[in-house]
C-alpha cells in the first residue's frame, strides 16, 4: 500500500475511540470468538419464491461479528478490496453501534455497498487476506455480511446520507453504461465536482444488476435505492440511449462532453456449436435471466413470455448458471440440473452459490458434457446426449482439464435448456469507433494502471475490459478510470492555461484562435 | 417516452404511426430498426423504420396487429405516448451502383424496404418493385415505392390487385425478361425462403433483411440467433441482412414459433377483457 495511505490509516487507528475500543476486550478474547453464519431462509420455503435467501444481521449479531476483528497495526484485509474500503474503521463503528457511522465510512471508497455487501467474493478478496485466514487459520471476520448490514441499517433508518459533493467544476463527463462499473464511477466523479451523464442502452438503470443477479440474491429495490442517491448527488441518468447507435462518441463530444467512461459489459452469450442448440427452448442464460429478472416473465401479469420447462438443464458451472438453475427451480422445474464437464471442486461459481444451489434442490451433474440435442416434430427441445467425462492434466487455467469418456453417451429427458458458457465482450462500441484498439477478443485494449484506452478521452472499465468477471472489479476498475479521468482532464487543462500565459495582448488571443 | 403525432390506417389491420424521436431520426438510415415498449408491464417488441424526418425529429413505423402487443400499439392514437423506444439498432444496409435492383416486399416487409429502395435509387441504380399482399387492401406504400422505383409490379393472392400470383411469379418474370444485378427482399419469412429459392436457381446474389424475436437488440440476449451458412448468427448485431441464399430459414421459421403458445393464450385473455371492456 502507498506510504500515504499507510499514515491515513494510522491516524484513523489512533483516534481516540478506536483505541478505547480495542482496549475494551483483549485480542485473545476477541479471537476465540466463533464466526457468525449469516441467517438464511429455509431452502424448501425460498426455493418457492423470490424472496432473498440471505436475512441479514441482526444489530447484536453485527456486534458479535464486529468484536471479532482485532483492529490490526497492518490491516491486510484493505489490500483484497478491489476498492480499497477502510475496513477496520467500518467494522469497528459497527462494534460501538454507530451504525450510520459505519455506513457513511462504507461510502467513502463505495457507491454501492448494499450491493458488494450481497454481491462480492468476499472469500478471495478482504476475507481471504483477514489476519484470521493468514494467520489464525480460523474463519476469517464476516466482513461482507457486515457491510450489507451497515449498508440495509442506514437504508431501513431513512437517514441516508449523501456524500459531500465537491463544488461543481462545470465539466461534462459520460459513462456509456449503467452496470457496476459505470456506477463506481459515477459516484466518484460527481464526488470530484464533474458533471456526469449515464447513457444507457435499456429502459432500467443498472445493467447487470438488473438484468442478470436474480431477486433473491440481490434484491432490484436495493439496486434502485443507490441508484436513487447518485440521482440525488446530481447524476444524471438517460435510458433508451444506445451510444455508438443512437449518437457516436463524437456526437457527444460535440455536446461538449471533456472524456468517456466505456462500461458497456459482456455482450454476446456464447454458445458451444453443438447440434440442435438453437430448437425452441434452449436459451443462453442471458436471455433466460433478463426475460425474467428485467421483463418479469414469470408473471402472468406481464407480456414478456418464458418457457418454464418441467426439466431444465443448465450448462456450465459459474454464478450465472447457479443463478440461471436456482431460477428455474422456483418458477415451477421438477427437475433442475447444472451440467458441468469438470468436477465440483473446478467449479467458478462462489462456494456459498453451490451451497445454496444443493440445499435447494437442484442436481449436479458434474463430469458430464452435452453433444448434442433433440426436439419434437414442433421443433422444441425434448432430449440431449450428454457425454461423461474424466479429469486428465492441468490445462493453462490451472484446473484439470476434461476428458471425454469414449463410450459413455447417454440420452435424458429436458425441456428447457440454459447455456452459460461464458460470453463475449459487447461489439457495439469497437464496431462504431475504428480508431479504438480493441484486442483478438473484443475487449477494449486499456493501460491496467490508468483505464485509459488507445483514444485518450476514452476509458474503460468491467466486463468491456475483462471479457467476463465479478461486479466487484468493474466498481474498482470503474473507479480507477474516474481518478485517471480526473488527472487527464486536470492536465489538459493546465496546458490550455499555459498557452493563456503566454498572451500579453488580445491581439496574441485573436492571432491564437486565427490559427 | 416518445409522442405519436400521426396516424394512419392502411387497412383494417395495417396502421402507420409518425412519433417524436429525435435523435434516432437524426441517426437512423436504411436497414436500421427500433425497439418499443408500451407500458410498464409490456414486452419489448422490434419494429423496422419506414421513414425519419430529420426537420420534424419524427421516424415512422408500420404495424401488422397480430398479437397482444401490435394491437395494443396499433390502438395508440394522436397524442399518447409509447413508453420506450430504443434504437436505430442493425446495421445499415450497404448501398452501392450495381445496375439494376430487384426490390420484393410482403406484408409489412414492405415498410422497412422503402428506405433501403430509396437508397439504392439515389445511388442511381436502376429498381424494380415487386409488392406483394394477400388481398388489394393490404398493400402498403405503393405511391411512395412508385416515386423511388422505375417500375413498380403488384402481386395479390388472390388478384383484388394487380396480377394474381405470388411474389415470386412477379420476380421471375422480370428475372426472364432482363438482368437482375442484385435482389433485396424483406418480407415474412417464408415468402424470404422462396425468394430465396427462386434467385438461387437464377444465381442472383440476395439480401434478406430479417425480423426475428429480439429482447435487448443489443447483441446481450441471443433470442434472434439463427443459422447463416452453417454459422450462428446474431440479426441484431450481425444483420439484420444477410445473404438470403446462406439463410437457414426453416430454423428461423422454427423459431419464430417459440411463444406461439403463449401468444394464442395472451390473445384470447387479450380478447376477453376487450369485449367485457
Amino acid at each position: 500500500m502507498d506510504s500515504s495511505i499507510l499514515a491515513y490509516l494510522k491516524k484513523e487507528r489512533d483516534k481516540e475511540w478506536r483505541v478505547e475500543l480495542r482496549n475494551k476486550l483483549k485480542a485473545k478474547d476477541r479471537t476465540s470468538m466463533d464466526r457468525l453464519d449469516m441467517p438464511e431462509e429455509e431452502p424448501g420455503f425460498r426455493n418457492k419464491n423470490y424472496v432473498e435467501v440471505n436475512k441479514g444481521l441482526s444489530e447484536e449479531q453485527a456486534i458479535h461479528e464486529a468484536q471479532r476483528c482485532i483492529d490490526c497495526a497492518n490491516p491486510t484485509c484493505i489490500e483484497g478490496c478491489p476498492v480499497g474500503i477502510n475496513i477496520p474503521k467500518f467494522v469497528k463503528k459497527i462494534e460501538a453501534g454507530d451504525f450510520l457511522g459505519a455506513a457513511k465510512t462504507l461510502k467513502e471508497t463505495n457507491a454501492l455497498p448494499a450491493v458488494c455487501g450481497r454481491v462480492c467474493p468476499q472469500e478471495v478478496q478482504c476475507e481471504q487476506t483477514c489476519f484470521y485466514t493468514q494467520k489464525l487459520k480460523k474463519p476469517p471476520v464476516a466482513i461482507g455480511n457486515l457491510e450489507r448490514f451497515a449498508a440495509d441499517y442506514e437504508r431501513n433508518s431513512g437517514k441516508i446520507s449523501i456524500p459531500e459533493v465537491g463544488s461543481r467544476n462545470g465539466i461534462k463527463v459520460a459513462s456509456v453504461g449503467s452496470g457496476p462499473a459505470g456506477l463506481a464511477f459515477a459516484g466518484d466523479m460527481i464526488k470530484m465536482g464533474y458533471d456526469v451523464t449515464v447513457f444507457e442502452a435499456l429502459h432500467e438503470i443498472g445493467g447487470v444488476l438488473k438484468y442478470g443477479i436474480p431477486e433473491f440474491r440481490l434484491p432490484n429495490k436495493v439496486v434502485d435505492i443507490e441508484v436513487e442517491n447518485l440521482k440525488q448527488k446530481g447524476v444524471k441518468f438517460i435510458t433508451n440511449y444506445i451510444v455508438g447507435k443512437t449518437g457516436t462518441i463524437e456526437d457527444l463530444r460535440k455536446q461538449g462532453f471533456a472524456a468517456f467512461l466505456i462500461g458497456s459489459g459482456a455482450g454476446l452469450p456464447s454458445f458451444m456449436n453443438i447440434p440442435g442448440e438453437n430448437f425452441i427452448g434452449i436459451y443462453s442464460s442471458n436471455e433466460y435471466l433478463t426475460r425474467i429478472n428485467l421483463m418479469n416473465a414469470a408473471d402472468p401479469e406481464y407480456d414478456t413470455p418464458v418457457i418454464s420447462g418441467k426439466y431444465v438443464a443448465v450448462i456450465g458451472g459459474g454464478n450465472t448458471a447457479m443463478d440461471s438453475v436456482r431460477t428455474a427451480k422456483r418458477i415451477g422445474a421438477k427437475r433442475a440440473m447444472i451440467i458441468y464437464r469438470r468436477s465440483i471442486e473446478e467449479m467458478p461459481a462462489r462456494d456459498e452459490e453451490i451451497k445454496h444451489a444443493q440445499e435447494e434442490g437442484i442436481e449436479f451433474l458434474n463430469l458430464n458434457n452435452p453433444i448434442e440435442y433433440f426436439a419434437d416434430e414442433k421443433g422444441r427441445v425434448n432430449k440431449m446426449k450428454i457425454q461423461k467425462m474424466r479429469l486428465g492434466e492441468p490445462d493453462d487455467s490451472g484446473r484439470r482439464r476434461p476428458v471425454p469418456i469414449e463410450g459413455s453417451e447417454y440420452t435424458i429427458d429436458v425441456d428447457t435448456v440454459i447455456v452459460s458458457v461464458g460470453v463475449s465482450p459487447n461489439p457495439l462500441i469497437p464496431q462504431s469507433m475504428k480508431e479504438l484498439d480493441v484486442s483478438s477478443w473484443g475487449t477494449i485494449k486499456v493501460n491496467k494502471d490508468t483505464m485509459q484506452s488507445s483514444v485518450p478521452d476514452v476509458f474503460a472499465a468491467g466486463d468491456i475490459v475483462r471479457g467476463g468477471a465479478t461486479v466487484i472489479l468493474a466498481m474498482g476498475d470503474g473507479r480507477k478510470a474516474a481518478a485517471s479521468m480526473d488527472r487527464y482532464i486536470k492536465d489538459k487543462v493546465r496546458s490550455i492555461l499555459s498557452l493563456v500565459k503566454e498572451f500579453n495582448t488580445i491581439g496574441d488571443i485573436l492571432s491564437f484562435a486565427n490559427k | 417516452m416518445n409522442r405519436i403525432v400521426e396516424k394512419e390506417y392502411f387497412s383494417e389491420s395495417v396502421v402507420k404511426l409518425v412519433l417524436e424521436a429525435p435523435e434516432i431520426a437524426k441517426s437512423r438510415k436504411a436497414g436500421h430498426f427500433v425497439i418499443t415498449r408500451l407500458g410498464k408491464k409490456g414486452e419489448r417488441i422490434p419494429l423496422t423504420i419506414a421513414e425519419a424526418d430529420i426537420e420534424k425529429w419524427t421516424i415512422t413505423i408500420i404495424i401488422q396487429k397480430v398479437g397482444v402487443s401490435s394491437i395494443k400499439l396499433a390502438n395508440l392514437e394522436v397524442g399518447d405516448n409509447i413508453t420506450d423506444v430504443v434504437g436505430p439498432l442493425g446495421n445499415p444496409t450497404h448501398i452501392e451502383k450495381v445496375g439494376t435492383v430487384l426490390a420484393s416486399g410482403g406484408g409489412v416487409g414492405v415498410a422497412p424496404l422503402l428506405p433501403i429502395v430509396e437508397a439504392f435509387k439515389n445511388a442511381g441504380n436502376k429498381i424494380i418493385t415487386v409488392l406483394a399482399a394477400r388481398k388489394k387492401e393490404l398493400i402498403i406504400l405503393e405511391e411512395q415505392m412508385r416515386n423511388h422505383s422505375d417500375e413498380v409490379i403488384v402481386m395479390t393472392d388472390d388478384g383484388s390487385y394487380g396480377k394474381k400470383g405470388l411474389v415470386t411469379h412477379g420476380m421471375e418474370e422480370v428475372i426472364k425478361r432482363e438482368k437482375v444485378d442484385l435482389a433485396i427482399t424483406v418480407g415474412p419469412a417464408i415468402m424470404m425462403k422462396y425468394v430465396a429459392l427462386l434467385t438461387k436457381e437464377y444465381n442472383i446474389p440476395t439480401l434478406a433483411s430479417l425480423n426475428t424475436i429480439m429482447v435487448d437488440g443489443t447483441g446481450m440476449c441471443g433470442a434472434c440467433r439463427i443459422t447463416v451458412g452453417g454459422k450462428t448468427k446474431f440479426v441484431c448485431v450481425d444483420g439484420p441482412e444477410f445473404d438470403a441464399h446462406q439463410v437457414d430459414f426453416d430454423e428461423m421459421l422454427n423459431r419464430l414459433n417459440a411463444y406461439k403458445h403463449y401468444e394464442d393464450k395472451a390473445y384470447r385473455t387479450f380478447l376477453n377483457k376487450y369485449r367485457k371492456a
